[in-house]
C-alpha cells in the first residue's frame, strides 16, 4: 500500500535501542533515590484549620508523618482559672465550634457534677435536643468538607443548605447562629421558644430524605470508595491504645458510646443504635457519620415527642444559677443573689470530677479542680480531636500523601479544639 | 477477669503504697510516682481499663509542698468504669515521673502537653517535645507564677527576630476582675473598663 506519508524511521531506533547495555538487575537500596521533606500545611485546605504535618517521603509514599499542633493554642485552660465558672461558657463555643450546643452541656454538667446538682428532667431534654442538633450540624459539615477532600462538591453544596436551616433554629433558640453558649451552670440561658419544637419537627422530617439524597452521593460512589475503601485502616486495639473516641473509635469496630455506656442527662430513656464499622477504614468512618445523623434524628423526635413540662433549671440552686430578672428588678433578695452571682461566680464544693460527654468528634472530658467558690483551680479540657490525631503518626506510614488528605477528612478534627 | 470496681481495693492489697483519694465522682487512687508504670499496666492487663482517657498535672501553687500533682483517667471499654489515678512529683523544683508510653501509645501527646504546660518530666519520653507552644519557649505557661497576660518573648524564628525586632507580646489587659489567688492585684484597678467617652457638646473632648 502506497502511503504518502513519511513513517519514523523506527529501524535506526530500534538499532540504539539494541546497542544499549543490558538493564543491571538492581537491589532497590541502590536506587539513588532521595528522599523528600514536605510540610503540608499549617494553611492547606485539606487540613481543616491550621494543622501542619512535616512528612517525609519516598516517592509518593509517605515514609514518617510528625503532626504539629498548637497553631491555635488560646491558653483556654488558664483562662479558665481566672474566671468565675459561667464566664467560661463562651469559651467552650470555641473549642469544637462546629458544635457549640454540645460543649455547653458537657461543661454545664461536668460542673454540676462537682455541685452535686441534679437539673430538672426539662432542662435535660432541652439539652439533648440541641446536642443532637448540633451533633448533626457536625457531621454535616464534615461530610460536605470530606466531600470536597476528595472530589465531590456537590455534598458540601446540599450539606451546607441543611446547616443553614439548623442555624436558624439555634438562632431562634439561643440568640446566635455560631457561638450559642446557651447552657448556664445549673439550667439553660432560657426556656424554648413557643413553637420551636414543631419547627424542629419539621426539620427533622424533611432533612431524612435530604440525607439520603447527600449520602447516596457518595456510599456507592466509585471515585469516592476508591478513595476510602482500605485506605488509612486504624485496627480495634490501635483505636483503643490510641484513646481515640467517637465515630473514629467505632468506625474501628468498638461500640464504646457515652451516650449508651455512661448516659447522662437522661440518654438512657431514649432508643438509638450504635452504628459501628467492621474495618477501621476511611470509608467505615464515613458510614458511621451518616448512620449517626439518622439516629440523631430519632432521639431527637422522641425527646420532644416526651418533652416534659415543669422549670427549665434548677430553682433550689439558689446560689448558681441567677434569679429570674423580673425578680432581681423588684425584690432586694434577688437582687442581693444575682449580684453575688455575678461578682462571686457560683459557689461550689472543693474537690475534683472528670466528667466525659459522647460529642460530634469524641469524649470530650472536663477535669475541674475546685477549692470552693467560684472560680476553678485548674480546668482541664480533654479534647477529642487532640487524642484522635495523636494517631496520625501511626495511620499516614505507608500511605500515599493523597491518601493523608482522604484519612485527614475522615478523621474530621477540629482544631480549635486541639489546640485549646 | 475480677469487676473494675473491686480495682482499687486490688490495687491497695497488691500495692500495699496505694492510698485512697477523696473524690465527688469515679473512685480514686493516690499512687508515688515510681510506682506508676507497674500500677498503670496490672490495671490495664488485670482489670481490662484498656484507654487512658486523659493525663494532666496540677500545680498546688508556689511554696506548696508536695507542688505538681500528675493525673491519669483511665476508662474500661468493656464495663465503662472510670477511675483517678494520682501521682505527686518528688520534687517541686524539677518535678519527674515515669512515663507510661510504652503501655499506651496514645499517652505520647497527653505527656508532650503536660511538660509543656508544667515543665514535669516524663522520664522514659521517646519524644519529649513542647507540643502547643513553640520548640524554643521559654516559659511554662499553666503554672501558677505565670501571669494570665503572657509574659514577652521573642518570636520562634531568630532570623524573622533578627530582621525585624519583633516579639510575642503580653496581652494588653493584665489581671482580669477574677483571679485563682484573690490578693495579688487589686481587683477594682485590675477590672478592664470602657475608655472615657465623657465629654459631650457641652464638655470639650479631650485631646
Amino acid at each position: 500500500m502506497a502511503t504518502d506519508f513519511a513513517f519514523p524511521d523506527t529501524g535506526a531506533k530500534a538499532a540504539a535501542a539494541a546497542a544499549r547495555p543490558e538493564p543491571v538487575e538492581r537491589a532497590p537500596e541502590e536506587f539513588q533515590t532521595e528522599k523528600m521533606s514536605l510540610s503540608m500545611g499549617p494553611s492547606h485546605p485539606s487540613t481543616h484549620g491550621v494543622l501542619r504535618i512535616q512528612m517525609e517521603l519516598d516517592g509518593e509514599v509517605v515514609i514518617k508523618a510528625d503532626p504539629v499542633v498548637g497553631y491555635l493554642h488560646r491558653g483556654d485552660e488558664k483562662i479558665a482559672e481566672n474566671m468565675t465558672y459561667n464566664q467560661f461558657v463562651p469559651y467552650t463555643d470555641r473549642l469544637d465550634y462546629l458544635a457549640p450546643l454540645a460543649n455547653n452541656m458537657a461543661y454545664a454538667i461536668a460542673v454540676e457534677r462537682l455541685a452535686k446538682l441534679e437539673v430538672p428532667a426539662r432542662c435535660q431534654a432541652i439539652r439533648v435536643i440541641t446536642a443532637e442538633m448540633a451533633r448533626i450540624s457536625a457531621h454535616l459539615l464534615g461530610l460536605g468538607a470530606y466531600g470536597i477532600d476528595v472530589g465531590a462538591w456537590t455534598v458540601f453544596l446540599y450539606s451546607f443548605t441543611e446547616r443553614e436551616k439548623l442555624y436558624k433554629l439555634f438562632e431562634e433558640l439561643t440568640g446566635a447562629r455560631f457561638t450559642t453558649s446557651y447552657t448556664r451552670i445549673g439550667g439553660v440561658a432560657r426556656d424554648v421558644p413557643e413553637g420551636w419544637n414543631d419547627r424542629v419537627v419539621a426539620f427533622c422530617d424533611q432533612f431524612l430524605p435530604i440525607l439520603e439524597q447527600i449520602l447516596n452521593l457518595l456510599t456507592r460512589n466509585k471515585i469516592f470508595m476508591d478513595r476510602t475503601v482500605d485506605v488509612g485502616v486504624i485496627s480495634a486495639a490501635d483505636a483503643v491504645a490510641y484513646g481515640l473516641t467517637g465515630p473514629n473509635l467505632r468506625g474501628s469496630g468498638v461500640p464504646l458510646d457515652l451516650r449508651k455506656d455512661k448516659p447522662y442527662s437522661g440518654y438512657e430513656q431514649y432508643e438509638f443504635d450504635v452504628p459501628v464499622g467492621a474495618k477501621g477504614d476511611c470509608y467505615d468512618r464515613y458510614l458511621v457519620r451518616g448512620e449517626e445523623m439518622r439516629q440523631s434524628v430519632r432521639i431527637i423526635k422522641q425527646a420532644i415527642a416526651k418533652f416534659p413540662g415543669g422549670p427549665w433549671y434548677a430553682t433550689d440552686a439558689k446560689k448558681i444559677f441567677a434569679p429570674p430578672k423580673d425578680k432581681i428588678l423588684t425584690s432586694m433578695e434577688e437582687l442581693i443573689q444575682n449580684f453575688m452571682l455575678v461578682t462571686e461566680g457560683p459557689q461550689m464544693p472543693a474537690g475534683e470530677v472528670y466528667f466525659e460527654a459522647e460529642n460530634p468528634k469524641g469524649a470530650l472530658g472536663f477535669y475541674v479542680v475546685s477549692k470552693g467558690g467560684g472560680v476553678p483551680w485548674r480546668l482541664k479540657i480533654r479534647a477529642p480531636s487532640f487524642c484522635n490525631l495523636s494517631i496520625l503518626p501511626k495511620v499516614c506510614v505507608g500511605a500515599m500523601v493523597s491518601d493523608v488528605v482522604s484519612i485527614l477528612g475522615s478523621l474530621d478534627f477540629v482544631m480549635g479544639e486541639c489546640d485549646r | 477477669m475480677p469487676a473494675p470496681a473491686d480495682a482499687p481495693t486490688a490495687l491497695k492489697a497488691r500495692f500495699p503504697q496505694v492510698t485512697d483519694r477523696a473524690s465527688l465522682d469515679h473512685p480514686a487512687v493516690n499512687v508515688p510516682a515510681a510506682d506508676l508504670p507497674a500500677v498503670l499496666k496490672y490495671l490495664r492487663d488485670e482489670f481490662a481499663f484498656d484507654m487512658l482517657a486523659d493525663v494532666t498535672a496540677i500545680d498546688w501553687a508556689e511554696g506548696v509542698s508536695p507542688r505538681f500533682t500528675v493525673v491519669y483517667h483511665l476508662l474500661s471499654t468493656t464495663s465503662h468504669a472510670y477511675l483517678r489515678l494520682a501521682a505527686n512529683c518528688a520534687s517541686d523544683a524539677a518535678p519527674e515521673v515515669p512515663s507510661v508510653v510504652s503501655l499506651w501509645p496514645g499517652a505520647n501527646w497527653h505527656e508532650r502537653e503536660v511538660y509543656d504546660m508544667f515543665g514535669i518530666k516524663f522520664a522514659g519520653h521517646p519524644d519529649l517535645r513542647r507540643i502547643l507552644m513553640w520548640d524554643e519557649y521559654p516559659h511554662f505557661p499553666l503554672r501558677k507564677e505565670f501571669p494570665l497576660a503572657g509574659i514577652e518573648t521573642p518570636l520562634p524564628d531568630a532570623a524573622v527576630v533578627a530582621e525585624t525586632g519583633a516579639k510575642a507580646i503580653a496581652a494588653p489587659m493584665m489581671g482580669g476582675p477574677f483571679v485563682a489567688a484573690p490578693g495579688e492585684i487589686n481587683l477594682t484597678e485590675a477590672e478592664p473598663r470602657a475608655k472615657d467617652e465623657s465629654w459631650s457638646e457641652r464638655r470639650e473632648k479631650p485631646e
